[in-house]
């Protein structure tokens, strides 16, 4: 009884209007809060619906990119990601039409069509994203009519992003606003139409660290083809064949499963989910796309591929495991799937999870993540700096998992972190980036530097 | 990387292209976080607290908090005002703060969101303090917003208590790292005067670990400290966008004498700052200023060889950009573009002046510029290096040209916050940096018969 008190009194939030986004792991638990706006006055970690509009569509390379509104906004984003290109390096540049007040009173249409006009005659870009921010929205700017006339004008895309942040808090509803975007783009117009062919799509795969390569190498080993990543490292002639794929492979479910089910609705691509973040996963993932192929040749390629990798990383994980073994590790990602996958790479590495949290996860994610997890492990939604502080310094946490703003906190506390956001330079995909999530997660978590924080040099202090 | 910027001297006319500047939130956030106690909050939707927190977070690499009115639609339709009440309520009940520092957006100012007035309805519980300051992105730059800020902090917390002015300094720092703000500090007292210096982020961003988390650490200007600034004898507003509109106001309505100097970056710049202390205190400069001022005029001239009539390109803020600019003619350096994001007429008079007095001709100047321009005129004539923020690197990889960072943000590097450029130890530092940058390049490039060990 006393125990069930204490325990109760851990989870206790620091404002109490957000008990109920605080749960804990185990099954048949009361269900969470989330996706509730976040209270006027905290210190969320949560972003905005630009912010999440910008994250899915800045890794088509060859797009232009263009930022309807003052300069923030496209400071802030410039060359965010850490999604790396085969080709064209033009998403790495940063386009704002900077508006400024005489824009703000009289509104900025005028100032975004000269942008507009001046990037197609300096760079012929294949497709412009127009992105809304909140006072283009605000004033009314109609980036709708503006991007459809510059289309016909240039005879090139120019799509409009509807990506005013004050629409929501949640990232989640900027991956839809991009989604609109990306199937403009991709419906054929003109009575146009793409043949159909063996290749998949790869959908919310972003080529972090060429990930979207690595996967691809895998695939082509398999005898199957990618046709075109969602968004990493893709081209704007590339999306336009996405029509083309027999199957669709969705891992970032949170920023892509709407555009999966309107391809299928489209043009009757079936979908599924793959997560390619640890090795069992991943091997999961080959076997389940070998079945929908469901071809002798592709299935003794792809079990020659998994048991040889298998085979060569298993050893070193299993060093990594002696080391880590016991560790205590804290989750705080953007969206439930990441989450989802770290617990289990954190699992195999023999760790023990006490904490998750998302930005952006919903009720069943949470149920899943809550499933894997054991009953004294903490499940937060959108938690804020406070709370995240608490639960790291009670739980006793060694290592957390989570964005940039997370990573400042870790290290003050003294706690080992590793970088699993959309800015990450590492490839954690495959095979491969299971060892490299092993080894980070190893870095961070035995660094000697830990022990120099015993040391002090004024014993009386502490 | 190559392709950034299209060949040909076509310029551009509308929007920016890889802009030099960001918006005046991120600067009055900044500026907040060196008032002691502080919790910064920013009214507006919550992507930009976001942003700015992680920007902050990126280049200080500490943790930046600060709270956010979370706009929403609706909100949008019918302004913000319940928000920031909530805001205020929440935030004191639940962090505690002793001092909220509100900025609005270009979303809370479009809308047309009165904060006075908001703020005059609002529960402010007994003893705590809100001051706000308009920021709106569409105008000025984070300089704007910094100094907008520091204003703020003038004018609802500076207070006369009638008496005779105190033999004590107010130094108002500009946008500066914490590692500058601290050596100011250092060479104040080292003068022997007694300072107020706000905002103050030493101690704040630069805070040493101590495996427990501070909401709010030791350092920042306490305000007290701030109340008694309307009591000082004078102000030395340290580079004029970002510091002399705090000053001119201490001076209007406390009759604070304002002293508007440069950034104290480069031999001149910090000779000039110690001159203004000397000067209206009366203090002798003490022997370890004085040596420290001979190790860099001694260093310059170990090292003037390596410099000398090189061609530079500086961007940044503007108050680090007219300061960098004088300290490398002090080198003898050519500074051939000289470009900042901020608007401002004053930056292109400053710099013209400098420019005139050290004879050199040619070279292009501009306000309110982007890093697009700045990389056509660099196609157009190459320099032997670029001085300027992580941004620079870029221009720098496609024209393989050297790159010394400085300024904000810095977010490829580690320990620029704590290292200052400021006073003559920045002098040292600087040097060092420029005069490494182009060794490293000379040993790269160099045939093997001109490899040299000794240089």
């Amino acid at each position: 009884m006393e125990e069930c008190c204490v325990q109760k009194a851990g989870l206790d939030a620091c404002i109490s209007e957000r008990q109920n986004s605080i749960s804990s792991g185990g099954k048949n638990k009361t269900a969470i809060h989330c996706a509730d706006d976040s209270l006027a006055g905290s210190v969320s970690q949560r972003a905005c619906v630009f912010c999440g509009a910008r994250v899915v569509l800045n890794p088509v390379t060859d797009a232009v990119h263009l930022v309807h509104g003052p300069i923030g906004c496209a400071t802030y984003t410039w060359d965010i990601r850490g999604s790396l290109s085969s080709g064209s390096e033009m998403y790495r540049n940063s386009f704002s039409s900077d508006m400024k007040e005489h824009d703000v009173v009289f509104g900025g249409e005028k100032k975004l069509v000269a942008c507009i006009d001046e990037i197609v005659e300096k760079y012929h870009p294949p497709a412009i994203f127009v992105y809304a921010t909140c006072v283009s929205g605000m004033i009314g700017d109609d980036i709708i009519a503006v991007s459809k006339a510059a289309s016909s004008r240039h005879s090139i895309e120019v799509i409009p992003v509807e990506s005013s942040g004050f629409i929501s808090g949640n990232k989640v509803v900027g991956y839809r606003a991009a989604a609109v975007a990306l199937m403009k783009l991709i419906i054929p117009k003109n009575g146009e139409t793409v043949q159909k062919t063996r290749k998949l799509n790869f959908l919310g795969e972003y080529n972090l660290g060429g990930e979207t390569w690595l996967i691809q190498r895998y695939l082509a080993e398999m005898g199957i083809e990618i046709n075109v990543a969602f968004t990493g490292d893709s081209t704007v002639a590339a999306l336009k064949q996405a029509p083309g794929a027999c199957l669709n492979i969705v891992q970032c479910t949170g920023s892509m499963h709407w555009v999966a089910a309107n391809l299928e609705k489209e043009f009757e691509t079936p979908f599924m989910s793959v997560n390619f973040f640890g090795a069992e996963n991943t091997a999961d993932s080959l076997r389940r796309i070998a079945a929908f192929y469901d071809d002798p040749e592709i299935y003794r390629c792809t079990e020659a591929l998994i048991a040889r990798e298998m085979d060569r990383i298993r050893p070193i994980i299993q060093r990594y495991r002696k080391k880590l073994t016991g560790k205590r590790a804290a989750i705080y990602v953007g969206g439930a799937y990441k989450a989802v996958a770290i617990i289990r790479q954190l699992k195999e590495l023999g760790m023990e999870i006490v904490l998750t949290g998302t930005q952006t996860g919903k009720k069943e994610e949470y149920d899943d993540i809550s499933g894997m997890l054991d009953e004294n492990a903490v499940v937060i939604d959108d938690a804020n700096p406070a709370e995240l502080e608490k639960f790291l310094l009670e739980k006793r946490v060694d290592v957390m998992a989570g964005g940039v703003k997370e990573r400042a906190l870790a290290f003050k506390l003294g706690i080992g972190f590793v970088d699993h956001n959309h800015d990450r330079k590492e490839c954690l995909a495959g095979f491969d980036g299971a060892v490299t999530f092993a080894h980070e997660v190893y870095v961070t978590t035995c660094s000697p530097v830990w022990k120099q924080l015993k040391r002090t040099l004024a014993p009386e202090v502490c | 990387m190559l392709e950034c910027v299209p060949e040909g001297a076509s310029g551009h006319t509308t929007g920016k292209i890889n802009p030099a500047k960001t918006c005046q939130p991120i600067g009055a956030m900044y500026a907040a976080l060196g008032i002691h106690g502080c919790l910064p909050h920013s009214h507006g939707s919550q992507g930009c607290c976001a942003y700015h927190r992680m920007h902050l977070t990126r280049h200080f690499r500490d943790p930046v908090l600060a709270s956010s009115s979370s706009f929403t639609e609706g909100t949008s339709v019918f302004g913000g005002a319940a928000n920031l009440k909530t805001s205020i309520k929440n935030v004191f009940q639940i962090y505690n703060p002793e001092i909220m520092a509100v900025h609005t957006t270009c979303l809370s100012e479009t809308i047309g969101d009165d904060i006075p007035n908001i703020l005059k309805q609002a529960e402010i519980p007994e003893g705590k303090i809100v001051i706000h300051v308009n920021t709106p992105s569409y105008q000025g730059s984070h300089i704007t917003g910094f100094s907008g800020m520091v204003k703020a902090m003038v004018s609802y917390l500076a207070q006369s208590d009638g008496g005779e002015k105190k033999d004590q300094l107010n130094v108002i720092p500009g946008f500066v790292n914490p590692g500058d703000m601290r050596e100011i500090h250092r060479i104040v007292s080292e003068l022997g005067v007694k300072l107020i210096m706000f905002p103050d982020t030493s101690d704040v961003l630069d805070s040493p670990l101590t495996s427990k988390y501070e909401m709010y650490p030791e350092g920042g200007a306490t305000i007290a400290e701030i109340r008694d600034s309307a009591n000082s004898s004078a102000t030395i507003a340290l580079g004029a966008f970002a510091s002399n509109d705090a000053a001119d106001l201490l001076q209007e309505k406390f009759g604070v004498t304002g002293i508007p100097l440069k950034l104290p970056i480069g031999l001149k710049a910090t000779d000039d700052f110690l001159m203004a202390i000397k000067d209206w205190f009366g203090v002798t400069v003490p022997k370890s200023l004085a040596v420290e001022r001979g190790q860099v005029i001694d260093t310059l001239i170990d090292t003037h060889f390596h410099y000398q009539g090189k061609t530079v390109a500086i961007f940044g803020d503007p108050d680090h950009v007219i300061a960098l600019t004088e300290f490398a003619l002090t080198m003898g350096m050519v500074p051939k573009y000289i470009l900042t994001g901020t608007p401002g007429k004053q930056f292109d008079v400053e710099i013209q002046k400098l420019l005139k007095d050290a004879r050199i001709e040619g070279s292009k100047v501009k306000a309110e510029g982007d890093l697009f321009e700045l990389h056509q005129w660099i196609k157009e004539e190459k320099v032997d290096l670029i001085i300027g923020t992580t941004y620079g690197k870029y221009i720098a990889r496609a024209e393989d040209i050297p790159l010394v960072r400085v300024g904000f943000p810095v977010i490829d590097r580690a320990v620029h916050p704590l290292m200052p450029v400021v006073g003559y130890r920045g002098c040292l530092r600087l040097i060092e940096q420029i005069s490494n940058a182009l060794l490293e390049r000379r040993d790269r490039d160099c045939l093997d018969e001109d490899y040299e060990l000794i240089l």
